[in-house]
């Protein structure tokens, strides 16, 4: 498989399925690991990087249950496949922007991928649609051990596994939920509920599009602590937290349903209106237009869209995604135009939005 | 260096790891530092960090011993605990050994325990002190196929498995206070 196969696939974790995926886009659990040979990446000289890089590529093609496993080297790539990475939640925005010998690699399915010279030397993260941490903990406690049957990991009696920055160490496990709050956002109750979460160590992030552009309606939430408790205790943590926000969130909307139907309804409408008729459109804009439809979607107020359409358009209308289905590199002023027709063929009256993906 | 906020001497050399545009140095007196850390805020994960980085300093220390404790160094790959401070990121493994006691303190702070109680890898290194010596031959094996000596590689490479395997190190451990060795100059290659 390569890179640009890709671009027009859809992952397993976009798929909309899962238990609470009206609320819950996916569930991720990470696990940091260092080599028991080298320095941390920090410290790590060029030879060095690259010999991590070859000792894990290698070991990972002798893995049978790996086979069709896609190892991608950062440095050759050019921006827009580095930034399609990040846009795609394969890799992070610091590798992307990183320098040395680096790499990803990515399940056909896009079900895991192991960023390599991260700053950590390895970082493995399984992905599920829904809010499903116990089968993300699952697969990745199994590539792990896979992992971990061929290369000789950092590892402290005491300490647990150790990780370059002391906020990692022990587990090295950050289990994350990534939500979609919409309703909490307009009733103002979002920080409220956060505030209360800060107590029961919890960390929540909002999620970043292009640039620093926040994607006001996606927010993250992830175990602070990694020494102390068992990976499954760190699951148990998320998961007993986010059926809180769910409720939350659930309320939030009953409560616009109940008190302002008529105003939710044209704002959700309007939102689907611009985004089936505009001519050119930003990235910010579309993400602020598509959370609303997506929580119009499943509040009923609009039935003529599939949710995984609308997770996919979350993903595919970002600038590298627009360009890789493209095929060739769009200025910011094209890409509002590729943008706006890309949103019309998927959500206009005469889409293809379940044809072709 | 002076305090961001007064004459004084800096003591406090705080790291704000803030997301996403990467750590922001704050250097401050004590007394300066103590009306910081009392505001710091606690949502992210890495203030918090930072700021218990520089709690668990110890606030009655005298700028000497701060000065002394930043010039530790690892002596397997060279970081100053001065640059861990700076960077919030460790250098190697063996750096949770030559900084144990002010790292304990700093682990015990973010995350409430300093014991794993969570799973074991499948190949165990045994200690950091096995995990060091590692990451010398390693070094060794590589110089010696850079150098074309694949009769001296091949040994490291026999040697590094059987330690990967369980068998015995072949020297002690290094003082933490030593000199960093010189195939581990602290300049070479860090990002």
């Amino acid at each position: 498989m390569k890179l640009d196969e890709l671009a027009g696939k859809c992952g397993e974790w976009l798929l909309g399925t899962g238990p609470e995926s009206d609320i819950v886009i996916s569930s991720r659990v990470r696990l940091a690991r260092n080599l028991a040979e080298f320095p941390f990446i920090r410290k790590a000289n060029d030879s060095e990087r690259t010999q991590i890089s070859q000792l894990v590529h290698a070991k990972m093609d002798s893995i049978k249950s790996w086979p069709d496993l896609l190892y991608v080297d950062i440095q050759s790539l050019d921006e827009v496949d580095r930034q399609f990475l990040v846009e795609r939640q394969l890799m992070s925005r610091e590798m992307a922007e990183a320098k040395g010998d680096r790499a990803v690699a990515i399940d056909p399915n896009e079900r895991f991928s192991i960023m390599v010279n991260e700053e950590d030397h390895l970082r493995l993260q399984v992905m599920c649609s829904g809010l499903d941490l116990q089968t993300a903990w699952e697969r990745i406690d199994k590539l792990d051990d896979e992992l971990g049957e061929k290369l000789t990991y950092a590892f402290h009696d005491t300490l647990g596994f150790l990780t370059a920055c002391p906020t990692n160490v022990g587990t090295g496990m950050r289990v994350s939920v990534m939500m979609h709050l919409p309703a909490l956002v307009i009733t103002r109750e979002i920080e409220k509920v956060f505030r209360s979460l800060q107590k029961i160590n919890v960390a929540v992030r909002g999620l970043y599009g292009e640039g620093s552009q926040f994607m006001g309606d996606f927010y993250q939430i992830s175990n602070q602590i990694t020494l102390g408790r068992t990976e499954a205790e760190l699951v148990t943590t998320v998961n007993e937290v986010v059926p809180r926000i769910i409720e939350y969130e659930r309320r939030a909307r009953e409560f616009l349903v109940n008190e302002s139907e008529q105003d939710l309804h044209d704002d959700v409408s309007r939102a689907y209106g611009i985004l089936c008729t505009a001519k050119k459109i930003s990235s910010e804009e579309t993400l602020h237009y598509l959370s609303k439809v997506r929580m119009g979607v499943n509040l009923g107020l609009i039935r003529s869209i599939e949710i995984e359409t609308i997770n996919k358009l979350f993903v595919q209308t970002q600038p590298a995604h627009l360009q890789k289905l493209r095929g060739q590199h769009l200025s910011v002023a094209d890409r509002n135009i590729e943008r706006a027709s890309y949103l019309q063929s998927h959500l206009g009256p005469n889409s293809k939005s379940d044809a072709d993906n | 260096m002076k305090c961001q906020q007064c004459e004084k001497p800096a003591t406090f050399h705080i790291t704000e790891l803030t997301e996403p545009t990467g750590p922001v140095m704050v250097h401050l007196c004590e007394e300066h530092a103590r009306t910081y850390l009392s505001q710091e805020n606690s949502d992210s994960p890495t203030n918090a960090l930072a700021g218990m980085l520089a709690k668990q300093l110890k606030l009655e220390q005298t700028a000497d011993q701060l000065a002394k404790l930043d010039k530790k160094t690892c002596p397997v790959c060279g970081i100053t605990f001065a640059e861990f401070r700076q960077a919030g990121r460790l250098g190697c493994a063996y750096d949770y050994v030559c900084f144990e006691d002010d790292l304990g303190a700093l682990l015990l702070s973010i995350h409430g325990s300093k014991t794993h109680k969570g799973k074991r890898p499948a190949r165990g290194t045994g200690s950091p002190d096995r995990q060091h010596k590692l990451i010398q031959l390693r070094r060794e094996m590589h110089e010696a196929v850079t150098a074309e000596q694949y009769e001296r590689a091949g040994e490291l490479r026999d040697t590094i498995q059987d330690i990967e395997n369980g068998g015995d190190l072949p020297g002690a451990p290094p003082s933490p206070d030593a000199a960093p060795d010189s195939d581990s100059d602290p300049n070479s290659g860090s990002t």
